[in-house]
């Protein structure tokens, strides 16, 4: 048998923290892990956040991000243990022989260079190439991934090109010195959905083209499941599974792994429209202050009691703002809004009490939608107080009987935030929300931020509250897996205007608009060769246009 | 017209406004409160009819915007008045002091401006271990001393102990440039030691700053070494932060000429404006203040200049 | 209390002694503070301490009151210029808009001229008492205090957490003590202690310039005027006041250094 291209025998990875005003503390971040990677073949790397994915993937270059360092085990690449080898030999490696592509490509390129002269400053300096060949492989490369007038862009810079485009020069970067392994740190996290998939696909092509072996760290499986040939598993510093990609997809053998694989798997059974909406917004356009033009554009929505409306769209299209104008943050320049039966003041400050208190939000970010200084008991009990006007015991009372109804049990009220994992936190919001017993909850971008286990179980909870509550959701976000989930009905928003709006049923079923389609066909599926089927999908939409 | 030189056009626009506005200030800090020019040069045993007739001759009887308007006319054309101590034009007086004190001031820059980046860097590439905890030590103890303390440790020291230099600092035309440097050594240190204190750490901070970025990391990854990676990588996007923190020490050494020119009886500006402020000269006091309000700005202005010039997204605008 | 360090803990004792040598003055001092008790620059003695000054006092009763003097206008002054500055920084990034902008821009043009330049400019008009001195530092200073409380408020305000109180109706005291203020503390308790030392400095160097706490009150700047020329003659005496601000202005570094650090560790801080 020959020699695997990255051999890694019992990794363990550790940093020192520095809690302020204590003594720094030594932890562990991988605990012993063993794979190999075949030269030319793609492992992916699946975990939530802390599982030490990113750590591993940049050990296969001997690189200790910030405080990191490689404290035991053996890494061999070509044939020799790297965490022996002395930074002069070590530099050789880097750029040459493994390189790195980063989720923000963005912060990773110098802004004050070209293009151009990043991406083939590895294979120049390494004398892999001379300046002119490495360049017109860089314009071979930025050809093959798809960018946009392949000859000239590298005399851009950076912030002269899109983020996508910009990832897919970070692949030219990385693959420009031809390495024999390239590390993908979540490339795509951070692209939009409809972009994503155009990013995964040209990458996948350029490793196949150019047969270099990758490790492709993300911690979306569905993602991952589409370029890699073999997956491993990790939670926390361990490894749970490896196997090959069709095994862990189809017959995962760890629990970890099949709930993995199961998520978004929520059913939902669509609920009928009533004849009396909580909330109805009328030919509503808005506009900020100080800018000439229309973020929304003559919107049209209802919400029924008990019901859940998703508002779904890419960054941009102005779903947060049909919030804001809701809420009464951005009075709109006109239409109007209709709460339970009566017309909403335009602004916040002139809308009675009752009429905010029936109508709550939660947050994206659990971290700044909560004091860091106060507990969660004050957190919680603060609405109890104003609205309800509930004092000492009873108080007490109610803020646990809230606490039990998020599944967060005792021992949580004199809690910080600080104290609370990212799920906890969000569920702590929920409670704050459902303390003023609203009849309608604004629900933005709730689950964006969380792994998806974690994910999956605030949704669950949120159905769950839904029927126990009798409460209707606005739910914003830019996952059509989640929408599915939850949706009793959609509207798609798109530059500001609904393009599509209905039942979730008739939504979700075509025909489709272009938008609608390109949207739906971008939801990475747990499914292998998905990719490929897209893809095609898309040729032939754009060869029937 | 290209959008960086549009923003450097407003930038401008915005310094003469701020110019003028400081000069207003200045006008009304020493008009509108309380105290009666003329009594003050007169003192308290003034007769009445003297009082009035030195009011006149001043145009104190004029409102206060007709005469902020003279003044500032004349100002425009480079009369600054004469003083009301000895009755001498104030330009004349001020010309060879405002030499001599940008004289003082340029080689305390040209030794402190050098000397902090090179502290800088060391700081950095010395990050938490002795030197970096050394120099910040030093820094904390510069800053906690007033300039004229600092002034006088030195004299004490430099000047009367070990007789380095000389602990009073007189310069005129007639001497060479040896001479001048010899003179003028001890309050350059003092300068320096002030300025650079500030220059180091924030150049430190700056520095830093850049070296965190996620471009340093690609840049290592690739396999560069960490001089390559200083030269070709961080210092393109640390200059403009670095001249930021000259430009705002600089104008932060204008500030610490005035004192130390008194402590070394040099004969520039600052000296020459403390005196007039003790005897209550107005017109020498509006107009060193307008002197030094506007290098002050200037050199403000300049630092945001070159922030903008150094910016690569309004360089190349998409 | 367990957990200073030790710089901290150093920080503390010479503040604190300072505080109380300032405080109670009258009994530390051995002699009067303008008593004439010797000759001119008597060398330090069992009977005079660190030796007499450039007319024959005490130098060491001179530094005890000149440290209360000094500390005692620096602390007024900075209490002025904390107030000021942070109510009307608070004030202008809740409000937003115009009062804002107006507010805003007039300190920029103050912070435009030198704080020493603009001092002298206003005290060639004005007499030199201790209350305008506190006044005007307090002034000028309170700019710089405004731009920090400015910059914590707006960005707390933009903060999920205080649009949600918003959104829930609460009143703009509740927004400001109970949202705003909890976490805006630490950096300016921190800076407070810089604004101190600020003051300190400010005031000795006008009080040197002659322009400042006038004789025979004695203060630390006045003392190294009396007593300059005795440097010529290797006379020390000059030299204490500077040593007696540096180690109070290092104390108080260290101090703030420790509560900025202590404070956005506590539970919930945002570090």
């Amino acid at each position: 048998m020959t020699e695997p291209l990255l051999k890694v025998r019992g990794l363990k990875i550790g940093a020192t923290a520095y809690p302020p005003g204590e003594k720094p503390v030594a932890i562990k971040i991988v605990h012993g892990v063993d794979f190999d990677l075949e030269a030319g073949k793609v492992l992916g790397l699946i975990g939530e956040s802390g599982a030490g994915k990113s750590t591993i993937g940049l050990a296969a270059m001997a690189y200790g991000r910030g405080g990191v360092e490689i404290t035991g085990g053996e890494v061999w690449v070509n044939g020799r243990d790297i965490l022996k080898e002395n930074l002069r030999n070590l530099r050789r490696l880097r750029g040459a022989e493994v390189t790195y592509v980063s989720q923000s490509a963005a912060a990773s390129f110098n802004p004050a260079k070209k293009i151009m002269e990043q991406v083939t400053e590895a294979a120049i300096f390494q004398n892999k190439f001379s300046k002119s060949e490495a360049e017109a492989r860089a314009v071979d490369l930025f050809r093959r991934l798809g960018l946009p007038e392949p000859e000239t862009i590298g005399n851009r810079y950076p912030h002269q090109v899109s983020g996508g485009q910009l990832q897919r020069c970070m692949t030219a970067l990385a693959l420009c010195p031809e390495p024999d392994l390239v590390v993908f740190d979540e490339p795509t996290t951070a692209l939009d959905v409809t972009t994503q998939i155009d990013v995964l696909a040209a990458i996948k092509e350029a490793i196949a083209a150019t047969g270099v072996a990758a490790l492709y760290i993300t911690h979306d499986l569905a993602v991952v499941a589409q370029v890699s040939d073999h997956i491993m598993v990790l939670q926390q510093g361990d490894m749970v599974e490896y196997g090959t990609v069709d095994q862990i997809i189809n017959n995962p053998q760890e629990e970890y792994t099949q709930a993995l694989v199961s998520v978004r798997s929520i059913r939902h059974e669509e609920k009928t429209p009533t004849d009396h909406p909580v909330l109805r917004v009328e030919n509503v356009t808005a506009r900020y202050k100080g800018t000439n033009f229309d973020v929304l554009k003559n919107i049209n929505v209802e919400i029924h009691p008990g019901q859940t409306l998703a508002v779904v769209g890419e960054s941009g299209s102005g779903k947060s703002t049909l919030a804001r104008v809701i809420t009464g943050l951005l009075p709109p320049s006109e239409g109007t809004i209709t709460f339970d039966g009566r017309v909403l003041n335009p602004a916040l400050a002139t809308r009675p009490i009752e009429d905010l208190r029936e109508m709550q939000m939660i947050y994206q970010m659990a971290d700044t939608a909560m004091n860091p200084r106060q507990t969660v008991g004050t957190i919680i009990g603060r609405p109890l107080e104003f609205y309800f006007g509930l004092k000492g015991k009873a108080k007490q009372k109610r803020i646990q009987e809230l606490l039990d109804e998020i599944e967060l049990g005792d021992g949580f009220q004199d809690r910080y935030p600080a104290e609370l994992s990212g799920g906890q936190k969000q569920r702590v919001c929920i409670a704050r929300a459902l303390a003023a017993k609203p009849k309608l909850i604004i629900c933005d971008e709730v689950t964006s931020a969380l792994d998806p286990l974690v994910a999956d179980g605030i949704l669950k909870l949120l159905l769950n509250l839904q029927k126990i509550e009798d409460v209707a959701y606005l739910f914003i976000t830019h996952d059509l897996a989640t929408v599915r989930a939850i949706a009793d009905s959609i509207a798609v928003m798109y530059q500001g205007e609904v393009v599509r709006y209905g039942p979730k049923s008739q939504v979700l079923s075509p025909p489709f608009d272009a938008y609608t389609d390109l949207l739906l066909s971008s939801v990475p599926e747990m499914k292998i060769g998905w990719l490929e089927e897209n893809i095609e999908h898309r040729r032939m939409e754009s060869a029937g246009n | 017209m290209h959008p960086i030189l549009k923003l450097i056009a407003q930038r401008l626009a915005l310094g003469l406004l701020l110019l003028f506005a400081a000069s207003i200030l200045i006008f009304v800090g020493t008009s509108i409160l309380p105290g009666d020019v003329a009594q003050s040069i007169l003192g308290q045993s003034a007769t009445p009819e003297a009082l009035a007739n030195l009011r006149r001759e001043l145009g104190l009887n004029d409102p206060a915007v007709t005469r902020y308007f003279m003044w500032l006319g004349g100002v425009l054309q480079g009369d600054l008045g004469t003083a009301l101590t000895n009755g001498r034009d104030i330009a004349e007086s001020l010309g060879g002091r405002l030499k001599n004190t940008l004289f003082l001031a340029f080689w305390a820059a040209a030794i402190s401006v050098p000397l902090a980046i090179f502290l800088g860097l060391l700081a950095v590439r010395y990050k938490d271990r002795i030197p970096d905890k050394l120099i910040s030590a030093i820094t904390l103890t510069t800053i906690s001393i007033p300039e004229f303390m600092i002034g006088y440790i030195l004299i004490y020291w430099v000047a009367i102990k070990w007789r380095l230099f000389p602990s009073v600092a007189i310069i005129n035309d007639s001497m060479s440039l040896g001479e001048k440097l010899n003179a003028i050594a001890i309050p350059v240190m003092v300068l320096t030691l002030v300025v650079l204190a500030h220059m180091m750490r924030m150049t430190r901070a700056a520095i830093l700053n850049v070296m965190q970025s996620a471009y340093i990391e690609t840049a290592e990854l690739k396999g560069l070494g960490m001089l390559k990676i200083i030269r070709k990588h961080a210092f393109p996007n640390a200059v403009a932060p670095i001249v930021n923190v000259v430009m705002l020490n600089l104008a932060y050494l204008v500030v610490g000429v005035v004192v130390v020119e008194v402590v070394f009886a040099y004969p520039g500006m600052g000296q020459y404006l403390v005196d007039h402020v003790s005897k209550r000269d107005v017109p020498v006091v509006q107009a060193c203040g307008l002197i030094f309000a506007a290098v002050y700005i200037g050199l403000n202005l300049v630092a945001d200049i070159v922030s903008i010039l150094a910016n690569p997204r309004l360089r190349h605008p998409k | 209390m367990k957990n200073i360090p030790i710089s901290a803990m150093i920080g503390l004792f010479f503040t604190g002694l300072y505080f109380l040598i300032a405080i109670f003055a009258p009994l530390l001092a051995p002699y009067g503070m303008a008593e004439i008790v010797g000759d001119v620059w008597e060398p330090s003695s069992s009977e005079f301490l660190l030796g007499t000054d450039s007319i024959g006092r005490d130098l060491l009763s001179r530094m005890i009151y000149g440290g209360r003097t000094t500390i005692f206008i620096a602390t007024a002054a900075t209490i002025l210029s904390f107030t000021l500055g942070s109510v009307m920084g608070f004030f202008a990034a809740v409000s937003g808009g115009w009062v804002d902008q107006t507010l805003s821009r007039f300190v920029d043009l103050i912070m435009s001229i030198p704080s020493l330049i603009f001092a002298l400019v206003v005290l060639s008009v004005m007499p030199t008492t201790v209350p305008i001195l506190i006044i005007l530092m307090g002034l000028l200073d309170s700019t710089r205090v405004y731009r920090l409380a400015r910059a914590v408020a707006v960005d707390i305000t933009v903060m999920d957490y205080v649009e949600a109180a918003r959104l829930r109706g609460e009143k703009i005291g509740w927004i400001i003590f109970r949202e705003t203020l909890p976490n805006a503390l630490s950096p300016l308790v921190a800076e407070m202690g810089l604004r101190f030392i600020f003051a300190v400095l400010f005031v000795s160097t006008l009080s040197f310039l002659g322009l400042g706490v006038q004789p025979p009150q004695a203060d630390w700047g006045g003392i190294v005027k009396e007593n300059k020329e005795g440097i010529n003659y290797g006379i020390q005496a000059a030299l204490y006041p500077a040593y007696a601000i540096a180690t109070l202005c290092i104390s108080i570094n260290l101090v703030a250094d420790w509560i900025l650090t202590r404070t956005t560790s506590l539970k919930g801080g945002r570090g």
